[in-house]
C-alpha cells in the first residue's frame, strides 16, 4: 500500500501506553516537575526541558513569538557564547534540538549518559540567563522567515491547513499558526522575545524529563544542584484561553493553488481533548479514528472508498487527544482521477452515514484491541518516544496518573461507546470542510 | 537494544562511549548467512531483509514496475485477498514494511514472540506467493500515479528529477524509480509477475535480526522463509556514467522559495579514502547544526532555514550532493556562498581543530545509533551489504580517530571539485543566471 500524497496526519496509535519503563517523579521546591524514565540497556540519556507555554499563549499581534524565542534560545547566555550550547553537545557526541507547539516548547539533547551533568549545566543556564544582540535577533528572524517559506508558503497543503485551522477556531488562539503569520513574524523584536522569555521560562512553568541509563537519585541530586537555585516566576497563573462559541453555521473553504496536483477533501470537527481525570471521551475518539482510518485495507473508510466504490486513492481519519484545550477530529478523502471533489465529498458523507447505520465491526474491534495491547511491548523499545509522551502530556494539562491510565482507558472502550461518540461528534453543521484543488497559474491564464 | 557492552575510552578527553553490540553471525543449514543480536528482555523481534537490485532492475520501457510490484506484496498472498492479508497481520499485531529503493528492496518486519511462527508464515506468503490480482494492481497503480502527479508540481521533486537526468542520462539513476505516468499506465500483470520473479533470489539476500530469538530459532526460521527462493537473480545493471559538468541549471517554477540541489561525482563506499571524505563532509555540510555551510549560509547571513550535504555512494555510481532552500530574493546569495565555501574546502581543507571536533562528535555519536531492536538490525544489514565485518562496530571509532590532517587535505582536493559543482535551481531566483 502506497500513500499517495504527503499529508500531515498524526499517527493515530501513538498515544497509547506507558510501558514497563521504571518511572519516578518528584518536584523541586521552586516548582520544577521532574520525571525520570529508566532504561539501562544502553548508556544513553535523553534530557528534555518542556515549558508550559506555546503559540496559543502569545500576546495579540505577536504570533510566532513562542517559536521565534525557541530559535533564540540557541544564542548565548551570560556564560555561553552564541551557538556554544549546540557545539558543546556535538563535541560530546550528542545531538540537540527543540520544538514548539500550541501548548508547549521543548528543548532536548540525546547524549552519552555520563554527560547528563554537562547538559543540565547548560540547559539550566539558559532557563533564565539568555542574552542576545540586536544582530542575532535580526538574522534569526530571517532564518524563521525562511523556515516559514519552506514549511508553509512552499507547501500548498500547509497553506490550506493554516486557513482551515483559522476557520475552525473563531475565538481560541489555536487558529493562529505556530510559526506565526508572516506579517507579524516580520515585526517581532528583541523586546517581545525577552518579555515572553522572562515571564514563561521559569522552573515553576517547566517539566524536566530525563530518560535512559540513569538512576533517579542521581537525577534528583543533579536537578537540585543545577535547576534548584533558579527563581520561579511568582505571579504565574494557570493558563486561560478564550473558548470557542457554539458553532451555528457550517464552515466551508475552497483552496486553489497551481502547485496542487492531487485534489482532496478534508473535514474537521471540534472535539474534546484528553482532560485530566476525564479522558474517556478522548479514548473513544482515538479508537473511532483508528477504526475509520487506520489501515487502508481494513478500516471503514479505506474499505468503502478505496476498495468498494473505488472513488478514493486514500481515505482516512485522524485525532490526537493530547491538547490543553479542544482539539479536532478529522476526515480526509483523496479522490481517484475520475471523481470530482463534489462527488468525493458525497461519497465520504455516504460512507460515514453507512458507518453510523452499520456500527462497529466486532472483528475489527477485537484486532484493534490486540494491537493496542501489543503496542505496549513495542513501545518499551523506544524510550525517547516515551519521554516525549510524558513531556507533551504534562504540558498539555495531564498528570502522570492520566498518562499511565491511558492504555487501560483505550482497552476499556466498548463498541457502543464508540458509536455514541461518533454520533455526537459527526455533525456536519458543526464542521469545517475544505476542498484543496489545482488552479491555473496566472502565467498560463495571461 | 541490547546488550551494548560499553567501554569508556580514556585515551581522549571526551571519552566516547563505544558501541560493542554482541553480534552473532550464523549460516543456516540451508546456507543463508545472517547476523543476530539476542535481546530477550522484550518479547518481540525485529527482522531486516534486503534484496540487492531494486528499481534499477526495471526493464527498458517498464520504469516503475519494481516499485509497483513491491507495493503489491501486501495486497493479497496465497489464499488471502488484500483485506484478508491485512486482517491476518493485524490479528498478530505484526508490522511488515515493503519498500523499493534504487539499489535494493527492503522488507522490515516486527513481530511478537507469542505468535512468531504465524507471523513468519504470513510474511513468507507475501514474498513467495503474492496474488497480484488485477483489481489490486489497478488500485495501487492509482496511488503511484497520484504520487507521480504530485511530484510534478513539487519543486524539490522537480529538482531531483532534473539533477538525476542531467547527471546520469538514460541509466535508471537518471529517472524516478516510481516511473512516469505513461510507463506506469503501460504496466501489465505479466510485467509485475516478471519483476517479482527477478527480484528475490538467494544470492541477493541480506538479513539480520534483533530481539527475543535464539540463533537456532532464527536459523530454522530463515530456512523456512527463504528456502524456496531461486539461487541466483538476473544480471545486475552496468555502472552509470556521470555526465554533468559545472554550472547552474534553472528550472522556472512559481514558488516563493527556490530549491537548489548541488553537487558532482562522489566517492565509492569501498574507497580507502571514504572515511576521510566522510569526516570532511561532516565538517563541511553534515547534519550537526554547526557545519560550515550552516554557519555561513544560515547563522551568519540568515539566507536559509537549512542547508546540508551528503556523500551518496550508490551501487552503480556515487555523488556528493547538497540541498538548500532560500527565498527567491536570496537564492543567488546562497549559491554564491556555497560556491565560495566549496572552493575554500577544496583548497584549504579543514583546520586541525575542526578535525578534532568532528572526531569527538562522530566517535561519541556512534554508540547512540544503536538505540532499539530495529535500528540495530538496520545497521547490521547495512554493514553486510557494504561488506563490513561485525568487528567494524568496535573498530569503527578507531578508524575515525586514525584519519590524519594530511589525509584530509589530500582527500579534500580529490572530493571537492569547484569547477565541476553543478546547481539545479527550481523557482524564480532573482539575479541568478543559468549557464546552459
Amino acid at each position: 500500500m502506497l500513500r499517495p500524497v504527503a499529508l500531515l496526519l498524526t499517527l493515530l496509535l501513538a498515544p497509547a501506553l506507558a510501558g514497563a519503563a521504571e518511572v519516578t517523579t518528584f518536584r523541586l521546591d521552586n516548582g520544577l516537575e521532574v520525571v525520570v524514565l529508566e532504561d539501562h540497556r544502553a548508556p544513553v540519556v535523553v534530557h528534555m526541558v518542556w515549558y508550559k507555554v506555546g503559540a496559543a499563549d502569545e500576546p495579540l499581534g505577536k504570533s510566532g513569538i513562542a517559536h521565534f524565542l525557541e530559535h533564540l534560545l540557541f544564542k548565548g547566555t551570560d556564560d555561553l557564547a552564541a551557538g556554544e550550547l549546540s557545539a558543546t553537545v556535538s563535541r560530546n557526541g550528542g545531538s540537540d534540538n527543540a520544538f514548539t507547539s500550541w501548548d508547549y516548547t521543548s528543548y532536548f539533547q540525546r547524549i552519552a549518559a555520563d554527560r547528563l551533568e554537562l547538559m543540565m549545566t547548560m540547559e539550566s543556564d539558559r532557563m533564565r540567563d539568555l542574552q542576545m544582540t540586536e544582530d542575532d535577533v535580526r538574522t534569526e528572524r530571517d532564518v524563521v522567515l525562511e523556515e516559514r517559506n519552506q514549511r508553509i508558503d512552499s507547501e500548498p497543503g500547509s497553506l490550506f491547513q493554516e486557513q482551515a485551522r483559522a476557520a475552525q477556531y473563531l475565538n481560541h488562539p489555536y487558529g493562529i499558526p505556530i510559526i506565526g503569520w508572516r506579517h507579524e513574524i516580520q515585526k517581532l523584536n528583541r523586546e517581545d522575545a525577552f518579555a515572553f522569555y522572562q515571564r514563561y521560562y521559569a522552573p515553576n512553568n517547566a517539566v524536566l524529563v530525563v530518560a535512559g541509563d540513569v538512576e533517579p537519585e542521581d537525577v534528583r541530586r543533579l536537578a537540585e544542584a543545577y535547576y534548584g537555585p533558579i527563581k520561579p516566576t511568582l505571579d504565574l497563573t494557570e493558563r486561560f484561553r478564550p473558548e470557542e462559541p457554539p458553532q451555528l453555521a457550517e464552515r466551508r473553504l475552497t483552496y486553489a493553488d497551481p502547485r496542487v496536483a492531487q485534489p482532496y477533501v478534508m473535514r474537521t470537527y471540534l472535539a474534546p481533548e484528553r482532560d485530566s481525570g476525564d479522558q474517556a471521551q478522548a479514548a473513544r475518539l482515538t479508537i473511532l479514528a483508528e477504526l475509520l482510518g487506520g489501515n487502508g485495507a481494513t478500516s471503514v473508510l479505506g474499505r468503502k472508498l478505496q476498495f468498494e466504490t473505488q472513488q478514493a486513492v486514500y481515505a482516512s481519519a485522524f485525532y490526537d487527544g493530547v491538547s490543553l484545550d479542544d482539539t479536532t477530529f478529522g476526515l480526509i478523502m483523496v479522490p481517484t482521477p475520475g471523481t470530482d471533489l463534489d462527488a468525493a465529498e458525497a461519497a465520504l458523507d455516504q460512507a460515514m452515514s453507512e458507518f453510523l447505520q452499520e456500527g462497529v465491526d466486532a472483528k475489527q474491534f477485537e484486532r484493534l484491541k490486540f494491537q493496542i495491547k501489543a503496542s505496549q511491548i513495542y513501545e518499551e523499545d523506544d524510550i525517547q518516544s516515551l519521554a516525549r509522551r510524558y513531556g507533551a502530556g504534562l504540558t498539555s494539562g495531564l498528570t502522570i496518573a492520566d498518562i499511565e491510565s491511558w492504555t487501560d482507558l483505550l482497552m476499556a472502550v466498548t463498541e457502543d461507546e464508540v458509536m455514541q461518540a461518533a454520533r455526537k461528534i459527526l455533525d456536519r453543521r458543526k464542521a469545517v470542510t475544505g476542498w484543496v484543488m489545482p488552479a491555473e497559474s496566472t502565467e498560463v491564464m495571461q | 537494544m541490547i546488550r551494548l557492552f560499553l567501554i569508556f575510552w580514556l585515551a581522549v578527553a571526551a571519552a566516547p562511549v563505544r558501541a560493542a553490540v554482541d553480534i552473532q553471525t550464523l549460516t543456516t543449514p540451508g546456507g543463508i548467512d545472517a547476523w543476530l543480536v539476542e535481546e530477550h528482555s522484550i518479547p518481540f523481534t525485529a527482522l531486516e531483509i534486503r534484496f540487492k537490485g531494486g528499481t534499477v532492475m526495471d526493464p527498458d520501457g517498464k520504469r516503475g514496475v519494481v516499485n509497483l510490484m513491491t507495493g503489491l506484496l501486501e495486497e493479497g498472498a496465497g489464499p488471502l485477498d488484500s483485506r484478508g492479508f491485512s486482517e491476518a497481520r493485524e490479528s498478530l499485531a505484526a508490522s511488515f514494511e515493503y519498500r523499493a529503493y534504487e539499489d535494493v528492496i527492503s522488507i522490515s518486519a516486527r513481530f511478537l514472540s507469542e505468535n512468531r511462527d504465524q507471523a513468519i508464515a504470513l510474511l513468507k506468503s507475501s514474498i513467495m506467493e503474492p496474488t497480484f490480482e488485477q483489481a489490486d494492481i489497478d488500485r495501487v497503480r492509482e496511488q503511484v500515479l497520484s504520487s507521480i502527479r504530485s511530484d510534478k508540481t513539487d519543486p524539490g521533486a522537480i529538482a531531483n528529477r532534473t539533477f538525476d537526468v542531467l547527471a546520469w542520462g538514460d541509466h535508471p539513476y537518471g529517472s524516478s524509480g516510481d516511473g512516469t505516468e505513461d510507463s506506469v499506465n503501460g504496466l501489465t500483470r505479466d510485467d509485475i509477475i516478471a519483476a517479482h520473479q527477478g527480484a528475490f533470489a538467494r544470492d541477493r539476500l541480506y538479513v539480520s535480526a534483533v530481539g527475543d530469538i535464539t540463533a537456532e530459532e532464527l536459523s530454522t526460521m530463515l530456512d523456512d522463509l527463504f528456502g524456496d527462493l531461486p539461487d541466483t537473480g538476473p544480471a545486475l545493471p552496468a555502472m552509470a556514467r556521470y555526465q554533468l559538468t559545472g554550472g547552474v541549471t534553472l528550472v522556472p517554477f512559481d514558488t516563493p522559495q527556490s530549491v537548489a540541489l548541488f553537487g558532482h561525482q562522489g566517492i565509492e563506499r569501498d574507497d580507502p579514502d571514504y572515511m576521510a571524505a566522510y569526516i570532511l563532509n561532516e565538517v563541511f555540510g553534515g547534519d550537526g547544526q554547526d557545519s560550515r555551510l550552516m554557519t555561513e549560509v544560515r547563522e551568519k547571513r540568515g539566507l536559509t532555514y537549512g542547508v546540508g550535504t551528503v556523500l551518496l555512494p550508490m551501487d552503480y555510481g556515487a555523488l556528493v550532493m547538497g540541498q538548500v532552500k532560500s527565498d527567491n530574493t536570496k537564492m543567488a546569495d546562497s549559491v554564491a556562498v556555497i560556491q565560495d565555501e566549496w572552493a575554500k574546502v577544496a583548497k584549504d581543507a579543514i583546520t586541525e581543530e575542526e578535525l578534532t571536533d568532528a572526531k569527538t562528535y562522530l566517535t561519541g555519536a556512534y554508540a547512540l545509533r544503536f538505540d532499539g531492536n530495529a535500528p540495530i538490525a538496520r545497521i547490521m544489514v547495512g554493514m553486510q551489504m557494504i561488506g563490513l565485518p561485525p568487528s567494524y562496530v568496535t573498530d569503527r571509532n578507531d578508524q575515525v580517530m586514525a584519519v590524519t590532517l594530511d589525509e584530509i587535505r589530500r582527500v579534500a582536493k580529490r572530493i571537492y571539485q569547484p569547477e565541476n559543482l553543478h546547481f539545479v535551481v527550481v523557482g524564480r531566483p532573482e539575479g541568478l543566471e543559468g549557464t546552459n
